[in-house]
């Protein structure tokens, strides 16, 4: 095993105090909320359904997302980041823990009063071939929410769709048309366009590109950053994929078995990373680089992800990491801030304020 | 390129493949016209966009389109033996023996009815004369050499209860329990998480080494071949549009397709740039592949052919040294390009 410090495969050099909105985001009151947010879905056995079990799948997650920021939430399969994004939408009911959004809390309210809210919060979801309905055309898909919200437009609903569809970088006169029509990438396009339709406030992008094409996926990254300095966007962006929310974020939170293990703002995370864990998704992303392999000491984590349905106890990342001490088994490390707005949940950071001082900056 | 005669000058040549399928809505020109060699310890990395003919051309080399409604068309030799023209019996011989597949999703690949070894002992006795005892011994050795704990119990799991990484495992254990001359995996780590990706591709490498096998590994991402490949060769539309060395695609890159992927990727291993340099559009059907050069429509540097590119087709020739480049741009010009354009908008931003 070898030390993650020179080997995290990082270098945020001084283009990255450019990005616009870094740290900037973080003024006045958060938009969205999220408290010690929980879901477990109760594992069932036998003729009367008993309950034997419970898949955490997200377990105590907090963190709060401000105005006009870009908050990215990365982890691997089953880390619970997808059902993060359902619970903040409402599309799951949380088991507990609470979410805010704009100050009020959202966390138990109907359907009935949640509707008005869905206005400003909307989703974008992975696949635009499951997500779009077949048979209704793009001008019904994407004005859908003014008919569900009942919302009447100055010159009609269809010259509202279709400056939206303009607005996406699609051809208004393809009102008409069906998904099948489209391409990956443009069917991803109309997905926006329908989250866009009611200008929200918040949009949950869950895995947002990873569908598409490399060349696409930089098209509708691109269209994404786009609509967020036009519209005043604040998006929670899921994604597996590191170099990608690196690219988008503002703040990165990573999760690891339904928990935040690391949140700060992307150049500290990705130029800093404190816990061992994020070091060692850092480090296992291939570089592009032929000549940089040769020279790389990968941190090789050994097995899987551990089961939800029964996660190592105390600290959940302690069976693959290659600093657990016997405390990492008795007891659970508190998710504490260590440099400003950089916070982890570890026994034994990296990169802790004591050892680099420039790491909170 | 060097192709020689009967796989000579390499394990695998393949000559002038043409994989065209007939449907209703017209002809599919999954693959048109792809040349490449290889030999024993080399990795050649295939890369293109989904459609780009990449996952046919495996299948192609395997034979599995045999029999089916494909015309194929050109050569490809293996060790001496020419693939198209043989028999689908003689070709399933060599299959598993001297040539051999990892898919991209292990559970769709292995049979859930049987455990993972009995499926090795399988493919290991078709083509070994081999008691039970004796294979079974072979599929705990392999399973151990691919690094699953405890094979000697794991052997009689099911694929269900074996985890993701695991399986790919096992996957690449049944692959290479012939000692295959050839093995081919298509997008191998693409179902896999990031850290399990990373110990994917160590045990490829280290394998590939121990076995010397010829390893092609196709796949849409740019960062898993740059881990593994010697040679790349980066298709679209059907045709191979550069070939060269892993050094040749990514330091000196001339085709405006690879300098549109390279743009396109955020990276990790560079400061972070303002916004992403996409290709416009999208890539084409096979279908109604454009004529021309098939990137024309996307290419920024289209009108400075004097309408070549939308016309004539260009040819795949050398720029230096076993670099192919398919451009109607001279020579000196893409350089020039490359150079004072692309290269330090891919470096700032």
């Amino acid at each position: 095993m070898t030390t993650p410090k020179d080997t995290a495969p990082v270098s945020d050099a001084p283009g990255s105090a450019a990005a616009p909105g870094e740290g900037a985001a973080r003024q006045g009151e958060p938009l969205l909320s999220v408290r010690d947010l929980q879901k477990h879905f109760p594992v069932t056995k036998g003729l009367l359904q008993r309950q034997v079990g419970a898949v955490k799948a997200v377990d105590g997650v907090t963190f709060d997302v401000y105005p006009g920021e870009t908050l990215g939430l990365v982890g691997e399969s089953g880390c619970g980041k997808t059902t993060t994004g359902r619970l903040i939408t409402r599309l799951l009911e949380p088991t507990g823990g609470s979410v805010a959004f704009e100050g009020r809390d959202i966390t138990h309210m109907s359907q009935g009063h949640l509707r008005p809210l869905r206005r400003d919060m909307q989703m974008i979801f992975q696949d635009p071939y499951s997500s779009l309905n077949p048979r209704h055309t793009v001008g019904t898909i994407v004005g859908a929410p003014f008919r569900i919200q009942g919302i009447e437009t100055e010159h009609g609903v269809k010259k509202a769709v279709q400056e939206i569809l303009a607005l996406v970088g699609l051809n208004p006169e393809h009102y008409n048309r069906y998904p099948h029509e489209f391409s990956g990438g443009q069917r991803q396009r109309i997905g926006i366009a329908r989250t866009l339709a009611l200008k929200p406030k918040l949009i949950i992008a869950d895995e947002p590109v990873s569908a598409l094409d490399v060349s696409i996926q930089a098209q509708v990254v691109n269209l994404l950053e786009d609509l967020q300095n036009e519209l005043n966007l604040t998006y929670v962006v899921i994604a597996h994929d590191l170099s990608v929310v690196r690219h988008i974020s503002d703040r990165v939170a990573v999760m690891y078995l339904g928990k935040v293990v690391e949140i700060a703002d992307r150049k500290s995370l990705y130029g800093a990373p404190m816990h061992p864990y994020t070091n060692a998704l850092l480090s296992a992303v291939p570089i592009p680089d032929p000549k940089g392999r040769a020279g790389r000491d990968r941190i090789r984590l050994t097995g899987d992800v551990p089961s939800p349905l029964n996660p190592p106890p105390a600290c959940r990342f302690h069976t693959r990491c290659w600093k657990a001490q016997e405390v990492c088994k008795q007891q659970e490390p508190p998710l504490v801030e260590l440099a400003t707005g950089h916070k982890v949940a570890c026994h034994f950071p990296e990169n802790a304020p004591a050892q680099k001082a420039d790491a909170a900056v | 390129m060097s192709v020689g005669n009967g796989g000579s000058a390499g394990h695998l040549a393949v000559r002038d493949l043409s994989i065209h399928f007939p449907t209703d809505d017209g002809l599919v020109r999954a693959v048109d016209g792809l040349s490449f060699t290889l030999e024993r310890g080399k990795t050649l990395g295939i890369v293109g966009e989904s459609g780009s003919g990449k996952s046919v051309t495996s299948l192609g080399i395997l034979g599995l389109h045999k029999g089916g409604h494909a015309r194929i068309s050109g050569e490809i030799w293996l060790d001496g033996e020419e693939l198209v023209s043989a028999s689908a019996d003689a070709v399933r011989k060599l299959r598993g023996k001297k040539m051999a597949m990892i898919f991209q999703d292990p559970l769709s690949a292995m049979h859930p009815y049987y455990t993972v070894g009995h499926q090795i002992v399988e493919a290991y006795r078709i083509h070994n004369q081999v008691s039970k005892a004796a294979a079974r011994r072979h599929a705990i050795d392999m399973l151990g050499r691919v690094g699953i704990p405890e094979p000697a119990q794991r052997v009689d799991n099911y694929p269900h209860e074996f985890s993701g990484g695991m399986r790919q495992r096992a996957m690449i254990a049944m692959a290479l329990s012939c000692d295959p001359e050839l093995l081919i995996a298509d997008e191998p780590t693409t179902a896999l998480d990031v850290t399990v990706q990373a110990q994917i591709l160590d045990l490829m490498r280290d394998l590939q080494r121990e076995f010397d096998s010829a390893l092609i590994i196709i796949t849409h991402d740019l960062g898993v071949v740059a881990e593994l490949s010697d040679d790349i060769l980066v298709m679209y539309g059907g045709k191979c549009i550069e070939y060269g060395t892993a050094d040749d695609v990514f330091y000196r890159p001339e085709h405006p397709y690879t300098w549109g992927l390279l743009g396109s990727m955020p990276r990790l291993d560079r400061a972070p740039t303002e916004r992403l340099l996409p290709i416009k559009g999208s890539p084409p059907s096979l279908i109604n592949v454009p004529p021309g050069c098939a990137f024309h429509p996307r290419c920024p540097y289209e009108e400075r052919t004097e309408g070549r590119a939308s016309t004539e087709v260009p040819g795949l020739l050398e720029t230096e040294g076993g670099h192919l480049v398919r451009c109607h741009l001279p020579r000196e010009e893409r350089r020039a390009i490359w150079e004072n354009d692309v290269k330090p908008m891919l470096e700032t931003t």
